[in-house]
């Protein structure tokens, strides 16, 4: 199915192959992006007219570069794996959900759950990001440049999350080894996150993750750093007041 | 002679039973429940409460060994291109790398594979040794996501995804530090030795809704192919099973609080959730109700041991049916031969419950080097194979006896009660009688 229908997509001048949603269906889309092979020349792609559509380019394992041209809904770029994927507007749940590698950008804002369990990969949203921003993150980058809700980087595992502005409520909750970087106030710290100091190797870390997320004129001496008090990593009968 | 009064017999309370005061002596010392593997082990209605009918003069039997029974059942054909074709009805149910040895999973892959059907992973991810050894395997989709990655997805057969389980419906899991590896410790993610708290709740969906969008994801990833379970423990059979079907299931499994976990309250594990011969009825009758019945196929799990239960479940209308602990059991599990040992753990061959810690003298519910050789998986996968076969040849006795050229074939009808209350769970008439209670208005 998919070749004849790949076909049906046509180029600009750029020579980006477009893909409008518009005319053919999800399904094409995705097939024709795990179509893909190593070294194919098809690197450009542009997606025209989601209009909130779910999975928008699910499970890419192939490094090209994807631009949506609007706001997406669930799970955009869900599983990614190399893909650089930029949505020209706002994203729904879950964007970048387990992502491994590659790079999501969301221009607008980002609905909750963004990163949710992500392995590697960086994940910028230009805008705000809603609740749970985070939550159980394995290993992934994400940098919002606007402000995160409550219960953001729930069970963090692992990787980094940056926000350039303001925390909800119960940041880091039963954290693990993530690391936080909060440059505005953040409403309440979640049980075992506490303030942590920013030593020279989290000062260069950071600039080097504000650097990945083109963020210029912030400085990383403008933020805090949080992350795990460890006292809840083995169970203690004494600790139950916590949860 | 003195005269003595009649001594009393000494009574111990049936409220207060030994079990009991000793887990309030063992609360007041510790101060922490009581964590332990393995499923609900109070006696509950179960198959044992239901006879079959067998043939007789309106009703005449199959010829054993002679005549034709078929026990082969397709799972998933509701959307998947790849359906999984499954030669008998019994299949493995999802255990954790982790929670069990490497060698233990290769058995299980061996033995599943060796009788023609599927495996399961579990919450900890897919490992080479079940990848490697089992034909058909079913990738679990986890709360945790622990070891989660779109390769493994796509290199299983279908996917489950896991909303609860029957030992613990809204519960999560907890795999005690000690049992945390180099290997398993990199698999999950997180620092050796710390306790790993698996999920209650998904991290990126939360009712019926985005689990419908979820699954469409799943399905966008793996182009269509494999069939998508969702598991549930038995809390709502009824709704549960008719949410998963409008979610876009291809198949539901609902597992009863028999069924085994690998470390949970004691507290939860026996008072949370509804035994495996209460969920049936309810589940296949939100099937038929949505005229889903045999489209998306229901499987059932929690307390399955021997080929009467799987007939038993597949008369009352499931399409098949998963094993956990009768399966570590044919794998060498509580074998008396490690009496001793398992004397030393305080325990007795039989009753060892506390797989969480690592320590299983039979060395299936360890990351213990040395305990874990006492699995040959080639051996074990042989034993559980044979297993297999005779819950297999057990089933299609019964099914011939009632006239039946496919395990399929059997129905309620086949079936009467003998206790009141598995006339009423399983909607079956009580053994003698024509009173399903609850029918007709009695």
């Amino acid at each position: 199915m998919p070749a004849t229908n790949v076909s049906k997509a046509t180029r600009d001048q750029s020579h980006a192959r477009v893909f409008d949603l518009a005319e053919l269906s999800l399904r094409e889309l995705n097939q024709a992006l795990h179509q893909l092979t190593p070294g194919s020349n098809e690197t450009a792609w542009e997606v025209l007219n989601p209009k909130g559509s779910h999975s928008v380019a699910v499970g890419v394992d192939q490094p090209v570069a994807i631009d949506v041209r609007g706001s997406v809904g669930y799970y955009c770029g869900g599983m990614n794996a190399g893909g650089a994927i930029t949505v020209h507007g706002s994203a729904g749940p879950g964007v970048g959900e387990n992502m491994m590698s590659g790079s999501i950008t969301i221009k607008g804002d980002a609905s909750q759950y963004a990163g949710a369990t992500g392995r590697g990969g960086l994940l910028v949203i230009e805008g705000n990001a809603s609740s749970r921003c985070g939550i159980s993150m394995k290993g992934i980058d994400i940098v919002v440049h606007g402000n995160i809700g409550h219960m953001s980087a729930f069970m963090a595992q692992s990787g980094n999350l940056v926000v350039l502005g303001d925390a909800g409520d119960a940041l880091g909750d039963s954290i693990y080894e993530a690391r936080l970087f909060v440059r505005g106030k953040v409403e309440s710290l979640g049980a075992d996150c506490i303030a942590k100091e920013m030593r020279p190797e989290h000062v260069e870390l950071l600039q080097g993750l504000l650097d990945r997320a083109g963020v210029t004129g912030v400085k990383p001496s403008e933020f805090k750093r949080y992350g795990s008090a460890r006292t809840l990593y083995n169970f203690n009968i004494d600790n139950a007041d916590a949860y | 002679m003195t005269y003595r009064n009649p001594p009393t017999t000494p009574r111990k309370s049936a409220t207060f039973d030994d079990y009991t005061l000793s887990e309030i002596r063992r609360a007041a010392a510790t101060g922490i429940y009581d964590i332990r593997g393995a499923g609900a082990k109070r006696k509950l209605p179960h198959f044992d409460d239901l006879l079959f009918l067998g043939a007789s003069i309106s009703r005449y039997p199959l010829e054993g060994y002679r005549e034709r029974c078929d026990t082969s059942v397709v799972l998933g054909s509701r959307h998947a291109k790849k359906p999984i074709e499954l030669k008998i009805p019994i299949t493995i149910a999802g255990m954790s790398f982790g929670s069990l040895s490497g060698p233990a999973k290769e058995a299980l892959g061996r033995g599943a594979t060796l009788s023609g059907t599927s495996t399961t992973t579990g919450d900890g991810g897919m490992t080479e040794e079940e990848r490697g050894h089992s034909k058909q395997l079913v990738y679990q989709y986890l709360p945790s996501r622990y070891g989660m990655n779109p390769r493994d997805l796509r290199r299983a057969d279908a996917i489950e995804v896991v909303v609860g389980q029957g030992a613990k419906p809204g519960g999560g899991g907890m795999l005690l530090g000690q049992k945390i590896s180099d290997r398993v410790a990199e698999m999950r993610t997180l620092p050796k030795g710390i306790d790993q708290r698996s999920a209650s709740r998904h991290p990126d969906w939360t009712g019926p809704d985005d689990l419908e969008i979820k699954i469409l994801e799943l399905r966008e990833i793996t182009d269509w192919e494999k069939p998508i379970y969702v598991k549930v423990g038995g809390a709502r059979p009824y709704y549960d099973t008719a949410l998963a079907v409008k979610a876009g299931a291809d198949v539901v499994v609902v597992d009863g609080m028999q069924g085994g976990t690998a470390a949970t309250q004691e507290v939860f594990i026996e008072n949370v959730g509804q035994p495996t011969l209460a969920c049936i009825r309810p589940a296949v009758q939100a099937l038929q109700d949505l005229g889903m019945h045999r489209k998306v196929q229901l499987i059932v799990s929690g307390g399955i041991r021997n080929g009467a239960d799987v007939a038993k479940a597949l008369a009352l209308g499931v399409d098949a049916v998963s094993i956990g602990t009768a399966a570590l059991v044919a794998l060498g599990d509580n074998d008396p031969r490690w009496e001793a040992d398992y004397n030393e753990l305080g325990t007795t061959a039989g009753a060892y419950d506390d797989w969480h810690e690592g320590r299983d003298p039979a060395g299936i519910t360890t990351q213990d080097p040395e305990l874990m050789k006492r699995v040959d998986p080639i051996a074990a996968g042989r034993r559980l194979a044979n297993y297999l076969k005779v819950m297999t040849l057990e089933a299609q006795t019964i099914a011939r006896a009632c006239g039946k050229n496919s395990l399929h074939n059997l129905e309620p009808e086949d079936l009467v009660a003998l206790t009141i209350e598995a006339a009423a769970m399983a909607g079956v008439p009580l053994a003698g009688t024509n009173w399903i209670p609850g029918k007709n208005g009695f």
